[in-house]
């Protein structure tokens, strides 16, 4: 009888589906949110009604459709030069997208790179590179991509640059402390008597343990850059000026916000909504993916 | 004959200068092929510390003031790191305290009995699994398929210590380090992970050093027993004769300690706290006398 009790374990629901699931609201929600920017940055020709930069001056700052003097062919309105807001909204996604997934996934990369070496081998390696996160993380990241960008110049390789640059600390600096954690766990010390090297560890044991925080951070960390993203190109020092940037909108729409507040207030409910999304994502996979909360 | 592990007059401190206190001092004793040792003392006698010297996983704070530890004639200490690793988890396992934590809580059960073989046997992914369902089946593993595809948390604290034990003994190992196998589980498990590690100790022919507080197990399984009280062995022998004759006061205290089935539980009498404090004196004594001598 005890024998039997013993010898059973737990049923395997179904694997994902009892994952997502635990993933809850926040998992569907910041889903959703992430997975309908996309999907607009990556069907931009096709659903934009207009072309971005096609200027109508006779139909310039038109109010969104359903307001008094809207007219249907444009949704959210034009801009002063009578662009369809609507479409670079559209048009903007991609550059948002393109940023945020490139820019996150290089830091990433860099800063595990560093994060693992730091954590694993300790002494003096771990001293400098975490002298070196100290002093990095000591400037205003915005500032240090300002200048940056005005260094290497314009253009969506110097914004991904930028924030690659700053912004790998922030992988190199969790990496690092969860690898002294995860290394002092008995599994860890149980792999060094099976006599694995300490190589193989940091490659076999240890990243499977860091992926539930990984996939929070390079969430939060497309959010952070599509942040950047924005404020350089409000300051103008992002992409060339003729690709719609939400950044750039809310800079030309600034000017006009009495007259016309629909143009600035739109690309700030984008940025909004997918900051929010790729933190909602963030946390609902960590849900999924953590073996603590798999208990 | 060469025996499986030999220990000479290891001593072991922790921490530098003023604040550094020594957990082993000259422990000596041997373990014959094939002999089961059982090595007994209260927490903080340096029992697990003596394993880990032996499978060099001591603490980082952790130094060998002098000693030899031989396996099979080689000397573990001198020898290089590579050599050092294939030796570990081949002919020299571990079984660990805790089974709780002892396994990756990321990777499947499968995974880590496969890496395991693959690692030191150069078996192929497939033939790895063949030989794990094996391993899981001489331990007395239900449906090892199954339990194969599982992850760590899903299967009960005795089924780990089985995965465990039968990852230990899967290379044939010649000696197999104990560490409190049976500390963390509840009685009814205990016993049988007892009479497994008896079971696959007499078909693989490996040594064991059994490190216990607990002398019921000793008088089960081990046929010579070592006695230690803060770090130094204070009797050993034959475990028959050390129980029916114990030449130590501190053997005798400590059997007097021990609840036996066989025995009212008033019976039971607590170490006498003076023979702790003169031991401890006398190895106060022994440290100072070792600092004065000149080395």
């Amino acid at each position: 009888m005890v024998e039997f009790a013993l010898d059973g374990p737990v049923e395997r629901p179904s694997r994902w589906g009892a994952g997502l699931r635990r993933g809850g609201p926040k998992l569907w929600a910041g889903g959703a949110l992430v997975g309908a920017l996309m999907l607009v940055a990556l069907l931009a020709p096709w659903i934009a009604p207009h072309s971005p930069i096609e200027q109508d001056l006779m139909s310039a700052q038109l109010p969104p459709a359903w307001a008094d003097g809207g007219e249907a062919a444009y949704l959210f309105g034009t801009d002063s030069l009578g662009r369809c807001v609507l479409s670079r909204l559209i048009y903007s996604a991609r550059t948002a997208v393109a940023v945020a997934l490139i820019a996150a996934s290089l830091a990433a990369m860099i800063g595990i790179a560093f994060g693992l070496i730091a954590g694993s081998f300790g002494g003096w390696v771990d001293q400098s590179i975490s002298r070196l996160i100290d002093v990095w993380m000591a400037f205003p990241p915005v500032l240090l991509s300002i200048v940056l960008a005005a260094l290497i110049g314009a253009g969506l390789t110097s914004v991904i640059t930028a924030i690659v640059v700053v912004d790998w600390t922030r992988f190199a600096r969790v990496v690092r402390a969860e690898t002294m954690v995860q290394l002092r766990r008995d599994y860890a010390a149980a792999a060094r008597v099976i006599g694995l090297s300490r190589g193989a560890i940091l490659r076999l044991e240890i990243p499977p343990n860091l992926v539930p925080l990984l996939v929070t951070l390079l969430a939060v960390e497309m959010g952070i850059a599509i942040l950047v993203e924005v404020i350089l190109s409000f300051v103008g020092i992002s992409v060339a000026g003729d690709t719609p940037t939400w950044g750039g909108m809310i800079a030309e729409g600034r000017q006009i916000v009495y007259q016309a507040p629909w143009i600035m207030a739109l690309p700030i409910g984008c940025i909004i909504a997918s900051v929010i999304g790729f933190n909602l994502l963030g946390d609902g996979l960590r849900m999924v993916l953590d073996p603590v909360q798999r208990r | 004959m060469t025996a499986a592990l030999s220990v000479q007059d290891l001593h072991v401190a922790i921490g530098k200068g003023a604040t550094s206190a020594n957990v082993l001092r000259g422990v000596s004793l041997e373990v014959q092929p094939g002999e089961v040792r059982g090595l007994v003392g209260e927490s903080g006698a340096g029992k697990s510390m003596l394993g880990r010297a032996v499978l060099g996983l001591l603490p980082a704070n952790a130094t060998i003031a002098a000693g030899r530890v031989a396996f099979e004639g080689r000397d573990l200490m001198a020898m290089p790191e590579p050599e050092r690793r294939r030796l570990l988890g081949r002919r020299i396992a571990l079984i660990p305290q805790d089974p709780m934590t002892s396994l990756n809580p990321v990777k499947r059960v499968g995974a880590q009995i496969a890496m395991l073989l693959r690692h030191h046997l150069g078996l192929s992914r497939r033939d790895a699994l063949t030989r794990a369902v094996e391993l899981l089946s001489e331990v007395a593993i239900r449906e090892p398929q199954r339990v194969l595809q599982l992850y760590p948390h899903e299967i009960s604290g005795g089924m780990r210590q089985r995965v465990l034990i039968a990852m230990a003994f899967a290379c044939d190992p010649s000696l197999v380090i104990a560490d409190e196998p049976t500390t963390a589980l509840d009685v009814t498990v205990q016993r049988q992970v007892l009479q497994l590690v008896e079971r696959l100790r007499q078909r693989h022919g490996a040594a064991v050093l059994f490190v216990t507080h607990d002398l019921g197990v000793v008088a089960k399984i081990c046929r010579t027993m070592t006695v230690l009280h803060a770090g130094r062995v204070l009797e050993e022998g034959e475990t028959a004769d050390v129980l029916a004759k114990p030449r130590h006061p501190y053997t005798r205290a400590l059997l007097a300690a021990t609840p036996r089935a066989d025995r009212p539980a008033e019976a039971l009498r607590p170490v006498p706290p003076a023979l702790i404090d003169s031991l401890w004196a006398e190895a106060y004594r022994f440290d100072r006398l070792s600092a004065m001598a000149p080395s």
